[in-house]
């Protein structure tokens, strides 16, 4: 580059550099809607794959279907034991841990000094970045016998096993989001009540929570939808029968655990694989739009509190 | 109309003609005529909202970068339409250099932040930069405070040393113009003193524009003074009176210029 | 005193109680599984273990090829996810309108980090493994995560530029700086140690991740170092998994021992990035 002399006027700016800035302007942006690419990739290519299985046993067999034998000479492909299975294990998993969480977000976000605080917060962090076989190994170590010995049990591979362990993976995604949500809520509101005379729980309970519920409702969604999606440890601890669980005890086997233990061994562009990924395809549009409900009402809460 | 004291052929004068400015839809600024004479140091007073600052980044276009806003009405630096096609305000801003209120160096090392001007010109020689570097900051007056150690973060700087060496930062462009909006406000009277002194000696080869609400700095300072009103929230605000500050802080020749100079005004 | 405001004053104590017990039954979770880990783990940590190949069916031996299976999968997903991403986030702070169709990019990238990983792992499958014929391998395994970490990268870059205050970018462009100029000069060094650290948790998470990979990467035994991206590897998660569930006679110590590895990876780099970031933030105060 040509050096240009110090003088008083310099037109000199190497002109280059703001065709440059045009060029780069438009190489970003297009990564900037990659987001919107890949989203749409994912739906696609699981559609396309699973076009076969919509073709040959059509959708409705396979939403009603209470049979999944998937390869037997007459193979049946019903999905109902393996929603019924992942609706047992989430369900169970949200009603043990929703309350904790949240009842330990409101402590974090309301009761706690800052250093509390600030140890829980990262504790908790740790908690979410545990790889999913580490928690189905912790959970074969000692969830699995706990349950067999407590209720008496043939085996301790069950619904039951999977939920609990579940439980303790989706705390930290309801922890923080909760937390956030009422950490959102602006402390004029608090003072206000504290100085009418209401205690920090009263303040808590009649203006704190009610403006940071649909928050917490958000926060509990993506429990829900991180639990519908997890699986390496529902795979490792529900014992994976494709039967409509009778009870909490039963083994069950979900959609993540059928796709995760079966996609290795199938033929490739054969009718399974295809229906393999027409279930993927299902619990993609069910997380899908439970992530987007959830979005949605975070989005809502956070322009409610921007003045 | 104003001259300054060393105005044979001198560059850095601007020319406005019904400069108006929209944010949106709201009009803040309309009707602005006046002349910006070189080597001089023209100071914008009004009170808070009037459109001082608006007006000031006009000058350099720094407008542009706001998204919202539209400028009408002509400004001439030195007879070239600032706004016209063949300026780029890349370029302009080379020009016509900028002061913030807060100091705002970046984080890197003192002479980086100097330096990053003329790189920014391509200016590679390590020499040149040297130079320009020890050029800028003497005439900011930091260089005796910092000459040690140019490596130093900028960040560990005083406020007031921070802002001159945003000074510097300015002038290591060589530009004819730099536009400080009310440079001195968040320092301490020490300060707010160097920098007014720096003021004095800069404006030998450089037009100054400034913002500030402070009458004794603008009288102080000063060689013109433009005083800028919004007499309500639905109308646009307006160039009031420019003219020689002494002139005009002695014998103002509209009233609301006399309240607010008198300070009996909001 | 009265009757109200005693009741008062017991229901705070009683609720302060309830929730503390909740935040602690959480905390105490937490530290349970990493203590348990470290105890079960760290005494089949050797040399050996770490330097040699499986043997006897994985029943002894090392994770050396394992470790490095995670390396390699890892490094190639952060450098095909970090340019991207990080561009991205760069589009959001500071190029995107404010659109509705920045909208839209905003929730699809909020709606990525939530789409289960098992779903990456069918998306890496039909489109990389068997549409475009690269195979298992590295290459396809780290396209397939570098999806799933794009959302944290693109967060956390958008959320490091965010941090910056808008005077330092005015301050540049008044110097005559251009866009570009001013983000790649001031804005994104200072952004700096906020991108690299969400990067390297982002990164870590997928380092850990089974089911992206089950289709797209891993393999049960490899003696061998991979020699290209077309080679499939092993892999820490996938291996911890292979020996919990397939292997007769687990082999505790080696399972345990490859779980402490991978946790305390994951969890030095995250903490040795979070740590030199808040050392950064010290340096540089806005
Ligand atoms: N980016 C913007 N978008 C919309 N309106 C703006 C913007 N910047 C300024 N305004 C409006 O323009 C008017 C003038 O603002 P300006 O900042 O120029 O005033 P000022 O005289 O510099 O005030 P102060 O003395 O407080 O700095 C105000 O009504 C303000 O609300
Ligand atoms: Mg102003």
């Amino acid at each position: 580059m040509l050096t240009p002399p110090s003088s008083r006027r310099r037109l000199g700016r190497p002109v280059s550099s703001r065709a440059a800035d045009g060029v780069v302007k438009r190489i970003i942006s297009l990564s900037g809607v990659l987001a919107i690419v890949i989203l749409a990739a994912i739906g696609i290519f699981l559609g396309l794959n699973a076009v076969r299985a919509l073709h040959d046993v059509g959708f409705w067999t396979m939403a009603t279907g209470t049979e999944w034998y998937p390869t037997i000479a007459e193979p049946r492909f019903g999905f109902v034991p393996l929603l019924a299975g992942s609706a047992a294990v989430t369900l169970t998993a949200l009603l043990l841990s929703v309350p904790v969480s949240i009842a330990a977000a409101l402590f974090i976000s309301e009761f706690a000094n800052r250093r509390v605080k600030d140890v829980a917060k990262s504790i908790i962090e740790f908690m979410a970045a545990v790889p999913s076989v580490v928690y189905g190994l912790v959970g074969i170590a000692i969830v699995v016998p706990w349950v067999k010995e407590t209720f008496e049990l043939d085996s301790g591979l069950s619904a039951l096993s999977g939920a609990i362990v579940l439980a303790f993976m989706i705390a930290p995604t309801i922890v923080s989001i909760s937390e956030d949500a009422l950490h959102a809520v602006p402390d004029e509101l608090r003072q206000g009540s504290l100085a009418l005379g209401n205690t920090r729980w009263q303040t808590s309970y009649k203006v704190v929570l009610p403006s940071a519920s649909s928050g917490i409702l958000a926060a509990v969604m993506l429990g829900m939808g991180r639990a519908i999606g997890e699986t390496m440890a529902v795979l490792m601890l529900t014992g994976n029968a494709a039967r409509i669980p009778g009870s909490l005890f039963d083994s069950v086997r979900t959609i993540t655990g059928t796709i995760a233990a079966e996609m290795g061994s199938v033929v490739q562009g054969g009718l399974h694989q295809s229906v393999l990924f027409a279930l993927g395809l299902v619990l993609f549009s069910i997380t899908f739009a439970i992530n987007l409900v959830a979005d949605l009402v975070l989005e809502k809460q956070r322009k409610r509190w921007r003045r | 109309m104003v001259t300054g004291p060393a105005n044979n052929g001198a560059k850095g004068s601007f020319d406005l003609k019904e400069v108006s400015v929209t944010y949106g839809s709201e009009t803040a600024v309309a009707g602005v005529s006046m002349h910006i004479p070189p080597c001089a140091v023209t100071a914008l007073i009004g009170p808070s909202g009037c459109g001082k600052s608006t007006l000031l980044r006009c000058l350099n276009r720094m407008n542009d970068e706001l998204g919202n806003a539209t400028v009408g009405g002509t400004i001439l630096l030195d007879g070239v339409d600032i706004y016209g096609k063949e300026l780029d305000p890349v370029e302009l801003r080379t020009k016509v250099g900028q002061v913030f209120q807060k100091p705002n160096p970046f984080p890197m090392s003192i002479y980086d932040n100097v330096a990053y001007g003329p790189r920014t010109q391509g200016i590679r020689r390590r020499a040149e930069l040297d130079e320009v570097v020890e050029r800028s900051l003497k005439r900011s007056a930091l260089w005796g405070e910092v000459k040690k150690d140019l490596k130093k973060h900028a960040f560990e700087l005083s406020g007031g040393q921070q802002q001159r060496l945003c000074i510097a930062r300015a002038l290591a462009t060589q530009p004819e113009v730099v536009l400080m909006d009310e440079p001195a406000s968040s320092l301490d009277p020490i300060s707010t003193q160097q920098i007014e002194d720096t003021i004095a000696e800069l404006k030998e080869h450089v037009t100054i524009v400034i913002v500030t609400h402070n009458m004794q700095q603008a009288a102080r300072i000063s060689d013109q003074t433009a005083f800028m009103l919004r007499e309500s929230m639905e109308a646009p605000a307006e160039l009031i009176e420019v003219g020689e500050t002494r002139v005009m802080f002695t014998n103002p020749r509209d009233k609301r210029t006399e309240a607010y100079i008198t300070g009996r005004f909001g | 005193m009265n009757r109200r405001i005693r009741q008062a004053r017991i229901a705070q104590t009683v609720a302060v109680a309830v929730t503390g017990t909740a935040a602690a039954l959480v905390v105490a979770a937490a530290l349970f599984l990493l203590v348990y880990i470290t105890v079960r783990g760290l005494p089949a940590i050797s040399w050996e273990f770490l330097t040699d190949v499986p043997r006897q069916q994985m029943k002894a031996g090392g994770i050396f090829p394992v470790i490095m299976g995670t390396l390699a999968l890892t490094l190639a997903t952060a450098a095909l996810s970090l340019p991207v991403g990080v561009a991205a986030g760069i589009y959001l702070s500071e190029y995107a309108p404010r659109s509705r169709f920045t909208r839209v990019i905003r929730l699809s990238i909020s709606n990525m980090a939530g789409v289960p990983s098992i779903v990456y792992g069918l998306f890496g499958l039909a489109l990389f493994v068997i549409l475009m014929g690269i195979g298992k391998s590295i290459l396809a395994g780290a396209l397939t995560l570098a999806c799933l970490t794009l959302p944290v990268i693109i967060t956390a870059t958008e959320e490091a530029l965010r941090q910056i205050p808008t005077d330092l970018r005015q301050a540049s462009l008044a110097l005559g700086a251009t866009r570009w100029r001013t983000i790649y000069k001031v804005v994104l060094p200072a952004a700096a140690p906020g991108i690299v650290t969400g990067s390297i948790l982002g990164l870590s998470r997928a380092a850990g991740e089974t089911a992206p990979i089950l289709f797209t990467a891993a393999v049960y035994y490899k003696r061998q170092l991979p020699d290209s991206v077309f080679a499939d590897v092993m892999a820490l998660p996938y291996h911890i998994f292979i020996l919990a569930t397939q292997v007769t006679g687990r082999p505790d110590d080696i399972i345990w021992g490859t779980a402490f590895v991978l946790v305390g990876g994951v969890t030095a780099i995250s903490v040795a990035a979070a740590a030199w970031r808040s050392a950064q933030r010290r340096k540089v105060r806005w």
